[in-house]
């Protein structure tokens, strides 16, 4: 985007951020990440939505535009405004993932900004992990590529709620509709193959601003809502697990005042489903049952809690449970286990060892493992299932882990936190793999 | 259609920062938290006081006290503490020029900023801590938007920003060496504007500094500066009484006032709703090249 561009824009403002008090309460929060090169438009559109929702400020756009001419660009570099680190601007790229946060009356978004080449692809992971949606970008030009197959990939790998492909630089295809069809049909063809559930798909020019934030009127073929609207209303209530209860116990409160003398709280944050007052619990691994108590919240007590709340339970008896234990009901138990196999992106220089030890972690709960076996690494660029078993950095991998002391797993699939691990190499202390149960 | 199971951004931001907070208080020996006085540690501290309730605080509160305060952070610190029961460390930047740890900053812009580095790694290693939780959010500057929830830093207290551990989902990988140390940073994922928000709607007291009051200040460098004993004037500079408030608060020198008659916290969201310039844009510590920031922190800066 030139500066004229976006001095014009500042003439012609498209959302009128109104955080009056009153609105607030009722704001939500939507998670998403972008991945992308130097060359697809990523920065431009997200430099297109802050500005656009007036999430760049003045000063910052002083900051950039002094530092765009002394680079001798000729636009308003907004890739500056993300690339945060000195290496990162000195080299024109972005090395790891940055949060941008911007918002419109409706909802407050954070954005995972991550790289998009395959070298980068444990940063597009990490972004991945915490994302409600992503934003998949398609240069109109190109249709469907290695690139495309990638994010798409990592995004149904990580299990994104939701996915929003937007096809890129319409401009420069004359705005043409029958270039928008052929390409959905090549991502509705190419998305058969990936775990993918909500899949939305906007024609954009985000360098001229259509859809994005307003209606095109070079398109008016298109009936669909643009990627704002789309970010602004996509069904998000349902992204957390609510029907397995699971609650990994964090850390216990035992205030040992004379006021609270007896308390002893179990403070942690559900992972997954609803837990009432009087529903009968089980501890994991220990199997002692009990009730639930009560839901304290600070000086509050609750009716129920869900994911992803922060409480402390109570319950009816003194039974012995501590961090890295786990409260879930009866009638359904996750999986215990000490064997299973994980699909794992490897985040370190230093290659995978098999069966040398590791640590572990899972929800609250710290044990140490070994990796059995590597069954199939993945290429990332077509999805192919690779005999090849040396595991590198950003390299995926079917794996089979074993641990000293079992863990209360579920499927990824089937919940986000009781599904995913972290490796620890025991000699650096680096989280050196990532993984996703199956 | 929302149900009662959508939460607010407010909540999910409280209970993500909840959850960080006391992961610190379970993976961590000696932890402490670093106040300010400053509206971003003053809602730290409510998060840790809600993360913990009815037991008190697990671990103390640190301030890094650089001698060049408003009088009323003091203050509001003091009673703040003794509210909540808590146990209050002091490092001070003056102990640190005596003992001849850091030489002052001479001229009219000295700063006891870049200073309060060594005080607080001297501070952090003095008592032990292992893992220092601060009120720094991602979205305030661009080096800190890179920045983990726990932050590694190696045994001279420097951050390493291009070889950071990664960090996904909500587990969080405390472990280190002996004479290491994390910063861990609760409320990373706010905004200025959700602050403001969440103070309203927790009801949290805040030092007057923050609401508009009448004050002598000077202008320099496109900003207002509050007249103080170890300020020094330039001979084109003179004070004026002024209508003014804090939009954020740092040591005297380096915090610049903005012309405000915002009485209430009402006022203030509203006057941050229109506003076109950063929080940090008056803070001169910021404006000293564009990777200020960035390699303040990697010495070990807040």
């Amino acid at each position: 985007m030139s500066l004229k561009q976006m001095i014009e824009l500042n003439g012609v403002q498209t959302i009128m951020t109104d955080f009056s008090t009153k609105g607030y309460l009722d704001m939500e929060l939507l998670r998403f990440t972008t991945a992308g090169s130097v060359d697809d438009g990523k920065s431009t559109l997200i430099g297109r939505l802050l500005y656009d929702s007036k999430s760049i400020f003045e000063d910052q756009l002083e900051a950039i535009k002094r530092a765009s001419i002394r680079r001798g660009n000729e636009h308003v570099d907004l890739a500056l405004l993300t690339d945060g680190l000195r290496a990162e601007r000195e080299q024109g790229i972005t090395i790891d993932v940055a949060y941008r946060y911007f918002a419109t009356p409706k909802r407050k978004f954070i954005i995972a900004d991550t790289p998009g080449h395959i070298q980068y692809t444990r940063n597009m992971v990490t972004g991945a992990s915490t994302a409600n949606a992503a934003i998949i970008l398609i240069d109109a030009r190109h249709g469907v590529t290695e690139q495309t197959c990638r994010h798409s990939y990592i995004a149904s790998l990580l299990q994104i709620p939701h996915i929003i492909v937007c096809i890129n630089k319409m401009d420069l295809v004359d705005f043409k509709q029958e270039m928008f069809d052929t390409i959905m049909a090549g991502y509705a063809e190419f998305r058969k193959k990936l775990d993918l559930r909500d899949i939305s798909i906007v024609p954009i020019s985000a360098l001229l601003g259509d859809n994005v934030v307003e209606p095109s009127s070079n398109m008016p073929w298109y009936k669909g809502g643009t990627l704002m609207n789309i970010l602004e209303n996509i069904e998000i209530g349902n992204d957390h697990n609510m029907l397995d209860a699971r609650f990994p116990i964090q850390y216990v409160i035992r205030p040992l005042s004379d006021e609270f003398h007896d308390y002893r709280g179990y403070a942690g944050r559900v992972a997954g489903g609803i837990f009432k007052p009087g529903d009968d619990v089980v501890a994991l691994p220990s199997m002692l049952r009990s009730k639930i108590k009560s839901i304290d919240a600070y000086n509050t007590t609750l009716p129920e809690t869900f994911a992803p709340q922060s409480v402390t339970l109570t319950l009816d008896d003194d039974i012995d449970v501590s961090r890295g234990d786990m409260l879930v009901k009866p009638d359904n138990l996750p999986q215990v286990s000490q064997e299973f196999d994980v699909m794992m992106c490897w985040m370190s220089e230093k290659p995978l060892q098999l069966n040398s030890k590791y640590a572990l972690k899972h929800t609250t709960r710290d044990v140490r493992c070994m990796i059995k076996e590597v069954k199939y690494k993945v290429n990332v660029n077509n999805m192919e299932h690779l005999e090849d078993f040396n595991v590198g950095l950003n390299d995926i991998s079917c794996v089979t882990i074993r641990t000293t002391k079992p863990v209360f797993i579920d499927s990824y699939k089937a919940n986000r936190r009781t599904g995913a691990i972290i490796v620890i190499d025991e000699a650096t202390n680096n989280t050196v793999g990532v993984g996703m149960v199956l | 259609m929302k149900s009662k199971y959508n939460l607010t951004h407010l909540e999910e931001l409280e209970y993500e920062s909840i959850y960080v907070i006391r992961e610190v208080a379970a993976q961590f020996e000696r932890p402490v938290l670093l106040f300010s006085g400053g509206k971003d540690s003053i809602v730290m501290t409510h998060l840790a006081v809600k993360a913990f309730y009815p037991a008190k605080l697990p671990f103390p509160l640190l301030h890094i006290d650089t001698g060049h305060n408003f009088e009323e952070t003091i203050v509001y610190r003091d009673e703040l503490v003794n509210k909540i029961g808590a146990v209050l460390y002091v490092g001070s930047v003056q102990e640190s020029i005596n003992k001849g740890r850091v030489v002052e900053e001479t001229g009219v812009n000295a700063s006891r900023n870049i200073l309060q580095t060594t005080t607080l790694l001297d501070t952090i290693e003095k008592y032990k801590f292992d893992a220092a939780m601060g009120g720094g959010r991602r979205d305030e500057e661009k080096a800190r938007a890179k920045e983990r929830f726990f932050s590694h830093r190696d045994e001279f207290g420097q951050w390493d920003p291009k070889n950071q551990r990664p960090e996904l989902w909500n587990i969080f990988n405390g472990r280190k060496n002996p004479g290491e140390h994390f910063r861990v940073f609760p409320i990373s994922n706010w905004t200025e504007m959700d602050v403001w928000q969440y103070i309203m709607k927790e009801n949290i007291d805040l030092p007057n500094l923050y609401f508009t009051h009448q004050r002598e200040v000077f202008y320099r460098d496109g900003q207002w500066l509050a007249k103080a004993p170890f300020m020094k004037l330039k001979p084109s500079e003179s004070y004026e009484m002024k209508t003014v408030r804090c939009r954020t608060i740092g040591d005297i020198s380096c915090t610049g006032l903005t012309l405000s008659t915002a009485n209430s916290i009402e006022d203030i969201i509203d006057e941050i709703a229109a506003t076109r310039i950063t929080e940090r844009g008056g803070r001169a510590d910021d404006q000293r090249s564009e990777a200020a920031m960035e390699d303040r922190k990697k010495e070990g800066y807040f």
